[in-house]
């Protein structure tokens, strides 16, 4: 039996470390290149030789990537604040009252979810062109909660199922007047579901390249996937690699910190919409 | 501790549907009133109106000296316990139990020396600190009670408390509930679909069915005097049997066999008008092992005669519970079927057995020689008999009916 | 994600137990209920009409002008004849075609893969934790940054995967071998989305049915296409329609990959190009809408043909 047990964990075990693998190297990989100097930056290694901090040092010390910086999580934590706000309203209406015109909504949330962003794209450059939003933060805030709502509504609604609403009777019998209900019962187990809709719309928003490479036209609110994209090198003969894999590994250090710290919540949210139905 | 008055109070959803219709019922102080029903009768309902959790459409509830229809929960003073205990998951214990104070603005001494004398008859002192998902279903169960206890409220009201729990445990937390609410001697109103909660705990019992009040009385006077079919069906178990019959030259011809009728049975029967075709319900003690009763009767007075009529069945099944025996057995021309009847087998999942409901039962001293598959001489009790109408449900041989 | 709409028109059940259980907001009648709901939705309407739907009408609008943004003072209102320019041109059709195989291929191969990453997820019980927590970081991080790690590692003298392949060959140059990396791609991005939403209908197949089937007899593979596949086929019939509809919009990683360059573009590369670098709004809206009515099209398919699996239909159990 004991012998069984080991091959059936040295299998599972290959297979894990395949998996992470897997889904590790890439990133390992442009982490790996943002350490390397210049003159090892071809050798393919897979750990640089000569560890340096050079690429960032260079990255930050342009306004064209910190300004990016700036607009990337300016305009995704606004986003993320609106759409959660909105959402909460929604979903909670969803979860919880009966009203002619759910099903509208949600259909409609639906409808936006599958939208193609880029037939967006060519009428909200023009409309942001004629009312003067064009290269704003609110020009990009406006796409960004728009379609991040419908996750929001989704993930939103199926947590507050998940809430016991007799607990709302409860805390009335109790003695609660509704406004305490809500605040001191409810509220507090609302905020996991919202917290948790709150990092998966921030990483929607802050995923985002098309609108930010549309609808922006100078530093003034290029996000950073968009700004990676325009990196020259510091002279015309040399290639921005080491800056973008630099740049890249910024901006993915946010990502990493959600994922190791909230890991279930994120897994949650991602598949409590989905299949509960 | 106050009295709770219910007067034509009705319920009518939005949707028209109408849930609770002309409730009239008068709880007295510190009495134990048991809400009981099949679902959908319209017991939780009323009990919601009374917590102030729906709204009344007509008629009025007074709790205490005040009618509080119009009432916020919270103005009512009245603690609920639910079926799902709803106790707050983020907060321990201790927090769950002491939150109704705490939103009365109780200071914080007295809140918790309450808490401790509530955890203290409750048996949760050691459990305080933790947080409701760390506690087995019996602890939430106590901390739901402890969170009604604390305040003491003019009224508990505790919808089917006890139906999360398993059956061994449900029956210790009856007894405890019993104990508490005697001991507080708070005007408690209870909420069940099980009769046999409903004819152990309270000291009045409320049987509701389809919005109506059916029979407000004590067990036993629900036990021995049922108003109608469906009380008469609904209390009791094994259930009370239904026989068709028909009422001819003072006995009811019945798939048992001639039953003759007493003289009171007889008068009360045609003062009221009774139909030809009627509904004859036995209650399974009803019906005796002849032979033991006859050797019985040796040793003394002759207890035989027209009022104690026998036939002869064959066991089908036997069950024997080393105090009694139950036996089983088929009747030719079937059980009696009416709208009431058809509920009750519905409700109590007898139709999800796939058994043939003909089956009449049969509650035996130990000592019988019935065997399965063998016949045996059974005597039936006729003063123990009900003779319902089977157009209306109205049992014919109610005390009430025959003056 | 679908979400489940509650009964929301059926009338409610005439007992009155269950109508108490859908009803918890006292002293507030249907009415009010109603006002309510209204009240918290409308933001969100409100918002998601105004940044979609009046841009789309306002696109079809567009669509049927000459609006060429080099010569602003010749806009005119030509009729369908963008539409008759986009549909008789060799560079929609190329980007139809490209985008329908990139979306059929990665999803193909991501629904296989992701299964198998699921069942992994699933089962693991020690490591459980680590695995699902480093299948998340393809799912989170930049799409851009990512395509830049395969462009790097798929760049000559730079990247490890183009060592591997002979002397001077560049793979990003060639039209196959590049979009065989840009599906590549694509599915190192999106599969632990996939593998998640099926791992969440794996939890629904009950341990119990397994068990019961394993008695019966059935092997691993009829375990398998027997009772889990036929279980799960709402989870799987949700994930399908979703990541069919986002590989479709595919943007990110061709942009980073390879522009479009040799005949690579999809049909969101072809409106951007339109839109920015020729700068032709007729021209551009005309695609916009096209591409959305492929999509309504891809959409409405999956709807029909799978009917109760639609999300946002019940898919009760």
């Amino acid at each position: 039996m004991a012998a069984v047990g080991r091959t059936h964990r040295v299998r599972w075990g290959v297979v894990n470390v395949v998996v992470v693998l897997y889904a590790l190297f890439p990133v390992w990989w442009i982490a790996a290149l943002s350490f390397k100097d210049p003159a090892t930056l071809t050798d393919g290694d897979y750990i640089p030789r000569d560890w340096t901090w050079e690429n960032y040092s260079g990255i930050f010390d342009t306004s064209e990537f910190t300004r990016a910086l700036v607009n990337s999580i300016g305009i995704a934590l606004i986003a993320t604040v609106i759409a959660v706000a909105l959402g909460t309203m929604a979903a909670y209406a969803v979860a919880r009252l009966r009203f002619p015109g759910k099903r509208v909504l949600i259909g409609m949330s639906l409808l936006i979810a599958m939208f193609p962003p880029i037939s967006l794209v060519s009428p909200l450059f023009n409309i942001e062109r004629i009312i003067g939003i064009f290269d704003t933060w609110i020009g990009l805030i406006i796409p960004y909660m728009t379609f991040s709502l419908p996750l929001a509504i989704y993930t939103l609604s199926a947590f507050f199922r998940e809430i016991p609403w007799d607990l709302e009777k409860a805390a009335k019998v109790d003695g609660a007047t509704p406004a305490q209900a809500f605040r001191m019962v409810i509220v507090p187990l609302a905020a996991p579901g919202v917290f948790t809709t709150a990092i998966l719309v921030f990483i929607f928003c802050w995923n985002d390249f098309l609108f930010a490479i549309s609808l922006t036209s100078t530093e003034s609110a290029r996000t950073v996937p968009a700004a990676i994209a325009f990196f020259t090198g510091s002279s015309q003969f040399q290639q921005p690699t080491g800056s973008i894999a630099a740049a890249a590994a910024v901006i993915t250090i946010p990502i990493i910190i959600f994922v190791l710290f909230f890991q279930r919540r994120i897994v949650a949210g991602l598949t409590s919409g989905a299949v509960k139905g | 501790m106050a009295e709770i008055i219910l007067e034509k109070v009705t319920k009518r959803f939005p949707d028209g549907a109408l849930a609770v219709k002309d409730v009239d019922l008068a709880i007295a102080d510190g009495e134990f009133v048991i809400l009981v029903g099949p679902s959908g009768c319209g017991k939780s309902t009323t009990l919601n109106m009374i917590a102030g959790l729906e709204d009344i459409t007509h008629g009025s509830l007074r709790i205490g000296d005040r009618v509080v229809n119009d009432l916020a929960p919270k103005e009512r003073d009245v603690a609920m316990v639910f079926q799902s205990y709803a106790l707050y998951p983020h907060m321990s214990v201790r927090e769950n139990m002491g939150f109704p104070l705490r939103l009365a603005k109780v200071d914080k001494g007295t809140i918790n020396a309450k808490v401790e004398e509530a955890a203290r008859i409750l048996d949760l002192t050691d459990h305080l600190d933790r947080k409701p998902a760390n506690l087995s279903g019996g602890q939430r169960q106590r901390v739901a009670m402890g969170r009604a206890i604390v305040r003491d409220p003019k009224a508990f009201l505790m919808d089917e408390p006890l139906s999360n729990l398993d059956a061994k445990l449900r029956v210790q937390m009856r007894t405890q509930i019993s104990r508490l609410q005697r001991r507080l001697g708070t005007t408690t109103v209870y909420v069940t679909h099980d009769q046999t909660e409903a004819m152990t705990l309270g000291d009045r019992v409320v049987v509701m069915r389809q919005g109506l009040v059916q029979q407000v009385g004590t067990p036993a006077e629900l036990y021995d005097h049922p108003r109608n079919l469906f009380v008469a069906g609904f209390i009791g178990s094994p259930a009370m049997n239904f026989l068709n019959a028909t009422l001819e030259d003072g006995a009811l011809r019945s798939p048992l066999g001639d039953l003759s009728l007493d003289d009171r049975m007889r008068q009360v029967l045609e003062r009221r008008n009774a139909p030809r075709e009627v509904i004859v319900g036995l209650r399974p003690e009803a019906f005796e092992d002849a032979s033991l009763s006859r050797d019985r009767d040796r040793g003394g007075m002759f207890r035989g005669g027209p009022e104690r009529p026998v036939f002869t069945a064959t066991v089908d099944v036997l069950e024997s519970l080393g105090s009694d025996v139950y036996i089983y057995f088929t009747a030719e021309g079937g059980p009696a079927k009416t709208a009431e009847l058809e509920e009750l087998a519905t409700d109590s999942g007898l139709r999800d057995t796939g058994a043939e409901a003909g089956q009449i039962v049969a509650r035996l001293d130990a000592a019988t020689r019935a065997r399965e598959g063998h016949p045996v001489e059974l005597q039936i009790d006729m003063s123990k008999a009900h003779v319902f109408d089977p157009a209306t449900g109205e049992n014919l041989t109610h005390p009430d009916s025959t003056g | 994600m679908s979400m489940q709409a509650e009964p929301a028109g059926a009338p409610p059940p005439p007992e009155a137990e269950q109508v108490r259980q859908g009803k918890a907001a006292i002293s507030a009648g249907a009415r009010q209920e109603r006002r309510l709901g209204w009240l918290l939705c409308a933001p969100a309407v409100l918002v998601m009409l105004a940044v979609t739907a009046y841009p789309i009408g306002y696109a079809v609008y567009l669509s049927l002008q000459r609006y060429d943004l080099r010569f602003p003072g010749q806009a005119d209102f030509v009729g369908l004849s963008n539409y008759g320019a986009v549909l008789s041109s060799s560079f929609w059709w190329d980007a139809f075609w490209v985008t329908l195989f990139i979306t059929a291929v990665s999803v193909a191969i991501e629904l296989v893969l992701g299964m198998g990453l699921a069942l992994v997820m699933h089962r693991t019980i020690f490591t459980r934790g680590v695995v699902r927590t480093s299948v998340l970081v393809p799912y989170g991080i930049v799409t851009v940054v990512a395509a830049f790690s395969w462009q790097y590692a798929w760049t000559p003298d730079l990247g490890y995967l183009a060592e591997l392949l002979p002397e001077g060959e560049a793979p990003l140059t060639e039209r196959w071998s590049a979009l065989w990396i840009i599906i590549l791609a694509e599915v190192w991005k999106t599969t632990p989305f996939m593998a998640l939403l099926l791992l969440a209908g794996l939890a629904l197949v009950p341990e119990e049915t397994l068990k019961a089937a394993m008695v019966d007899g059935a092997t691993a593979w009829q375990r398998f296409t027997r009772i889990m596949v036929p279980l799960m086929k709402p989870a799987i019939l949700v994930a399908l329609l979703f990541r069919t509809l986002d590989a479709f919009r595919i943007f990110d990683n061709i942009y980073v990959l390879t522009q479009g360059a040799q005949d690579t573009g999809s049909l969101s590369i072809l409106g951007y190009d339109n839109l920015f670098t020729a700068l032709n709004l007729g021209i551009g809206s005309a695609i916009s809408v096209l591409i959305f009515i492929c999509v309504a099209i891809i959409a409405f398919t999956f709807i029909k043909l799978f009917g109760a699996a639609a999300p946002g239909a019940e898919v009760k159990r």
